[in-house]
């Protein structure tokens, strides 16, 4: 796999934000000449006028360090696609609702529960945590149930650093995630029949691996809203509806959690389920997959076995039929 | 109505119907056609497809709600040719971007995937009735058989609308706008025939 060889610079340095900006649909690069105009006119005020998220995430950017584990060799996703292509139901259904909705996510103050099997239930703030340890650029590849991937530059550390915190206890053998909800923030959370909050849930190994990434930024910046801000899991080599956004709550359990979209439709999406091009999804195949941003002609390709990080996650499934647990 | 008013409206139902291929043509030339564009071109043919169906099926009630828009029907074959239209393209992006002309793909998700047997079963159920829309083939059939195979749209429409609920994840509601107005306009049929009958009546009374 095309893991292991450390990239000699951070990724938050490959690209600016500043220069994905520029990629931005028609509508922001229209907002984006005018801010140039107004800037001008010597008023960096203005700016903000036009493109109110852009104050909201000024001085935002992470000391990151580098990582054995990113993925190289992949052609990074664009800023603009990875945050204007978002599955984000709580902020609508269509892909590019988050962007448009999930300004109102109240990322401050924020804090995280650590409840269930653990030697005592505690809370986390948002700024202590992103200080737990050193955060780390980890580029990986997202593949979404829906057949389309990404290659995302996230910043984080491994989830297993924090569990380490939370003291679980030895009867703890899942861990599930519930999301932020609130419907009056999330108005469109009833565009669909989910019952909210968002959960997800992964067996303790599978958290544990160094691999699952407790994200708190992207492109060396903090995450956008639309992208789970101020805390998600990434957990590469599954589908991208694992791994939950906007954090608030961790719950450390006995017996396999009830996660959201299992209970949606248990014969399309299964507690486990790893990237494998074997097992089609009951409506479309699994066997490729379309990358994001690149022209029509040119986006499908093959899936690889869990999304190409066998080498790190296979031995967690040795003896396990996949077809069955998918 | 005078011929060179229906060629004027004739002409505009043309640019209309074809500003959506437009826009996907001009996008996919200049790559702007989003952050997915396969999926922007599977998304636009089928709803358009979709919705010139159901403006196609508006033609009928709506010429009945006055004698001065009965010309309106000389618009339909020219609607209901281009949902075919929309929805071949839409058949094409399946067989081209998302099975990759690969024939044993394709066999493959019509058979194991039924919201694709059901697009594919709308898609033929549609083909007879475009091919059977030429001026020969009306003489050729008769108007009353001609008309009979036509009723077939009615139940290409639900193929269509069940394809969409079932291509949209379970507890997502995005069908429920389309198969609203569906429900009235196949609704409309029998009520404004019912109320056509109760007018008769009370004029014979």
């Amino acid at each position: 796999m095309l893991i292991g060889k450390v990239s000699d610079i951070p990724s938050s340095e490959i690209t600016s934000r500043e220069v994905h900006r520029q990629f931005l649909d028609r509508r922001r690069f229209l907002r984006g000449a005018a801010a140039v105009g107004a800037a001008a006119l010597g008023a960096d005020r203005m700016a903000e006028l036009f493109d109110p998220r852009a104050h909201a995430y000024a001085d935002t950017k992470l000391q990151t360090v580098q990582s054995p584990l990113t993925t190289t060799g992949e052609q990074l996703t664009s800023f603009a696609d990875i945050t204007h292509y978002n599955n984000f139901y709580e902020f609508g259904v269509d892909k590019g609702d988050p962007a448009k909705n999930a300004g109102g996510l109240p990322t401050r103050p924020w804090t995280v529960k650590v409840e269930g099997k653990v030697a005592k239930p505690l809370t986390f703030d948002i700024d202590a945590l992103l200080k737990l340890k050193p955060l780390e650029d980890r580029v990986y590849r997202f593949r979404c149930v829906e057949a389309w991937s990404m290659v995302i530059p996230w910043v984080g550390y491994s989830l297993s650093e924090f569990i380490k915190q939370c003291n679980p206890l030895s009867t703890a053998k899942y861990v599930q995630f519930l999301s932020y909800y609130d419907h009056h923030v999330e108005k469109w959370a009833s565009e669909s029949t989910i019952s909210w909050p968002y959960s997800e849930g992964l067996r303790m190994d599978e958290a544990m691996n160094p691999l699952t990434l407790l994200t708190f930024g992207l492109y060396g910046d903090v995450l956008p809203n639309q992208d789970g801000a101020p805390v998600r899991v990434i957990i590469p080599w599954k589908y991208g509806f694992k791994s939950a956004k906007s954090i608030v709550t961790v719950r450390f359990v006995e017996k396999m959690p009830s996660t959201t979209w299992n209970e949606m439709a248990s014969d399309e999406y299964g507690f486990y389920s790893n990237v494998n091009p074997n097992v089609d999804h009951p409506r479309w195949s699994q066997k490729t997959e379309r990358r994001i941003g690149l022209p029509f002609y040119a986006q499908r390709r093959a899936t690889l076995m869990f999304n190409g990080y066998g080498d790190q996650v296979a031995s967690l499934y040795a003896g396990m039929n996949l077809k069955k647990y998918y | 109505m005078k011929r060179s008013t229906l060629i004027f409206f004739k002409t505009l139902v043309w640019i209309a119907c074809l500003c959506p291929l437009a826009d996907l043509l001009w996008g996919g030339a200049t790559n702007r056609l989003g952050p997915d564009p396969t999926a922007e071109i599977a998304n636009t043919t089928g709803l358009t497809a979709l919705w010139m169906l159901a403006i196609t099926l508006a033609i009928s009630p709506v010429r009945r709600l006055s004698p001065r828009l009965a010309w309106l029907i000389k618009l339909r074959r020219l609607l209901g040719l281009f949902v075919f239209f929309y929805a071949t393209l839409h058949m094409l992006t399946w067989v081209a971007l998302y099975s990759n002309f690969n024939l044993n793909a394709m066999l493959d998700d019509v058979t194991k995937r039924r919201f694709i047997m059901m697009g594919a079963a709308t898609w033929l159920l549609l083909l007879p009735l475009a091919l059977t829309s030429t001026n020969w083939a009306i003489r050729k059939l008769g108007g009353k058989s001609w008309n009979r195979l036509h009723k077939l749209v009615y139940l290409a429409a639900a193929c269509a609308t069940i394809h969409y609920w079932w291509k949209v994840k379970t507890g997502v509601l995005t069908p429920v706008p389309f198969t609203l107005v569906l429900l009235g306009l196949l609704l409309a049929r029998p009520v404004m025939a019912w109320m056509q009958r109760r007018k008769t009546r009370a004029v014979a009374v």
